[in-house]
């Protein structure tokens, strides 16, 4: 039986731009279970990422406010100290770029072992060694010993990722949070990540939350699914759900423009309008509603909220009820189904 | 014949080495690629990073010296582009991969798209910022764009800015580097159809370059596999995806990451079968210094990279 790990109730983490502050996430409620993947998918700009720093505890001058229950304790705000304990012992990050987040001056050895010893203050030599050796051989690097020994430049891109999967999992979280794990990676090394991570989840019995903007990774990863615009959860489903009975009219749009084997596109579909940034966002009103202006105003709400339509999926506003595309893309689309 | 055509292109790379920096060795970065565009028709180069498709791209354009090889531009030959008719330069244009980074920041739209036009046509000002507006209009941006910066637009609106400079000049052929790599989905499609609405309305051939075979398969109408600096396959979109025959494109094909939440056990087994059967098979499809051999045609118009039958 799931079990709830991380709850997080109405976080709002705002920045300072010129005397005024800013959400960037904005009244965002989740919760990740144990042995689960939770993903967070959304284009640039949504506020996926600066929701990871804020659950993590990574951003240096946000304001954040609501709640981020780890295990029941609210880890919103607390002291760095206290947060130093709970990063890497109970909850770890793998970032987007394996070669940055790694130290070029470091033996592998070295950096997976310094994380070992530092949460396990008296372990010998050895058996810091034996331990990170084992470490290597569970995200799969063929050769440990060899590796063990060698600088990040002499790995390749998808062993370097596992290095640094190695190093987030050395003293087992039950937290992970990847932040585009696969993006800087070829589709081959991709798909073996993605495995490895849910090989992981199962070992460690781990909850995961995988913040990407790929709807294929999802697909292909994800038990449940965030969809994120403009700083807000549109859509919240389990993933056969959301795939299969996507409900709000911006995780249909999405879906509907990635190119597709499966239909005869000839044209992708294009939602409207730009992303607005940060200090143009409208705060009130459906925020999607600029990008369909074919939509009638009276079908949004004033002020939006997630409705449960039916049970564990949510979908903010009520526009979704009398969403459809324009005409044109509507004919593609059946010309693509037949 | 095709309307461009490489001949056992290779570039090589030296490695300089020892005291005197004397060449020791060479990165064969590119290694006998043959391929044949035909007009009005999208050619889709697939490989992983490093395989050589972007620097295949490169040395087509001549912004890389080809070490040997012959490239031949509707009859003719652009091999060398220094002795070729200047005006073959014009013909050829690229398309980038970054627009936040192909776009000089510090110069209004004007001069960006007005650049090449200056290069080759003596136009007058009045002229030359008609040019720019009808170009404009023609990419979907305002005619009102010309005095602002490249950071006043978006991800999408900015490749926009990158192709209406690369039509300028009126080119037959685009080679496309990875143009949507860095664009969001929403965006990439934006990018992806106005292409396409593009070659049909100028009759343009491209070549496009690329590593998601979700955009390549919707894109291509052929394909060439890289792998190393060499081809591995090459065939239309539909042998490619439906009947690949090296273990490399079966392995490739097999890592498109499916859409379909419930395929996914179907998946991960059917990835692990060509996984296995690629390790096993590996010394079958590769020489002993780990490259591809040379493409062997199995129809008219798909060729495999097969070990001599003795």
């Amino acid at each position: 039986m799931a079990e709830g790990l991380l709850e997080i109730k109405n976080l709002k983490t705002s920045f300072r731009i010129k005397d005024n502050y800013y959400a960037a996430v904005d009244d965002v409620s989740i919760t990740v279970n144990k042995n689960e993947v939770l993903a967070i998918v959304g284009e640039s700009g949504c506020g996926k990422s600066a929701l990871a720093f804020s659950i993590m505890g990574l951003h240096n001058r946000a304001k954040i406010e609501g709640n981020i229950l780890y295990k029941g304790h609210d880890i919103a705000n607390i002291s760095p100290a206290k947060l130093n304990k709970l990063r890497g012992n109970d909850m770890a990050m793998i970032f987007q770029d394996p070669l940055t987040a790694l130290n070029p001056l470091m033996e592998i050895g070295d950096q997976i072992g310094e994380i070992v010893s530092l949460h396990n203050k008296n372990l010998s030599k050895s058996e810091r060694k034996a331990k990170v050796i084992k470490l290597l051989n569970k995200v799969g690097i063929p050769h440990p010993e060899r590796t063990y020994k060698q600088f990040p430049h002499e790995l390749s891109g998808g062993m370097r990722q596992r290095v640094v999967i190695a190093i987030a999992i050395a003293n087992e979280p039950e937290l992970l949070i990847a932040d585009e794990p696969t993006t800087a990676l070829d589709a081959t090394i991709q798909s073996q990540i993605l495995d490895l991570l849910n090989e992981l989840k199962e070992d460690m019995n781990a909850g995961i939350i995988l913040i990407t903007h790929d709807l294929g990774v999802v697909a292909e990863t994800a038990d449940r699914v965030a969809v994120m615009y403009a700083g807000q959860i549109v859509e919240i489903a389990d993933v056969h759900t959301l795939f299969g009975d996507p409900q709000h009219p911006y995780t249909r749009s999405l879906l509907n423009s990635v190119p597709n084997a499966a239909k005869d596109q000839t044209k992708l579909h294009v939602i409207q309008g730009i992303v607005p940034s940060l200090q143009k966002l409208p705060r009130e009103g459906c925020r999607f509603g600029p990008r369909i202006p074919w939509i009638d105003s009276s079908a949004h709400e004033d002020n939006p909220v997630l409705h449960e339509i039916s049970p564990g999926h949510f979908v903010r506003c009520t526009c979704y009820s009398q969403f459809s595309f324009p005409e044109e893309s509507k004919e593609d689309q059946s010309h693509g189904v037949s | 014949m095709g309307f461009l055509e490489v001949e056992d292109l290779k570039v090589h790379f030296p490695i300089k080495g020892g005291i005197f920096g004397r060449t020791v060795d060479y990165v064969k970065a590119v290694d006998g690629v043959s391929l044949s565009i035909e007009k009005g028709k999208t050619y889709g180069l697939v490989g992983e990073s490093g395989s050589g498709k972007t620097t295949t791209g490169r040395a087509i354009m001549g912004l890389n010296n080809i070490t040997a090889g012959k490239i031949t531009f509707d009859g003719y030959d652009i091999t060398d582009l220094k002795q070729a008719e200047l005006d073959v330069r014009k013909q050829i244009q690229m398309i980038f991969q970054d627009p936040y980074s192909s776009l000089n920041p510090k110069k209004r739209v004007l001069d960006i798209i007005a650049e090449p036009l200056r290069n080759y046509e003596k136009l007058s000002k009045i002229e030359e910022k008609k040019r720019v507006q009808e170009l404009l209009e023609l990419v979907g941006l305002s005619p009102e764009s010309i005095v602002k910066y490249p950071h006043e637009f978006s991800g999408g609106q900015r490749q926009r800015i990158g192709v209406a400079r690369a039509i300028a000049l009126k080119p037959k052929v685009i080679i496309a580097d990875e143009p949507v790599s860095a664009l969001d989905v929403s965006v990439q499609a934006q990018v992806l159809n106005f292409m396409r609405d593009i070659q049909e309305e100028l009759d343009l051939t491209y070549l496009f370059i690329g590593h998601d075979l979700g955009v390549i398969r919707h894109m291509c109408d052929h394909i060439g596999i890289m792998y190393k600096g060499r081809y591995v396959e090459q065939g239309t979109t539909e042998e490619i995806f439906n009947s690949p025959q090296h273990i490399y494109t079966k392995r490739l094909v097999a890592a498109i990451p499916d859409i379909d939440p419930s395929q996914r056990k179907k998946q991960i087994q059917f990835r692990q079968e060509v996984q296995t059967e690629y390790e096993q098979s590996y010394n079958e499809y590769f020489d002993s210094d780990g490259l591809a051999f040379k493409l062997k045609p199995v129809s008219k118009t798909h060729l495999v990279a097969l070990p001599e039958v003795e």
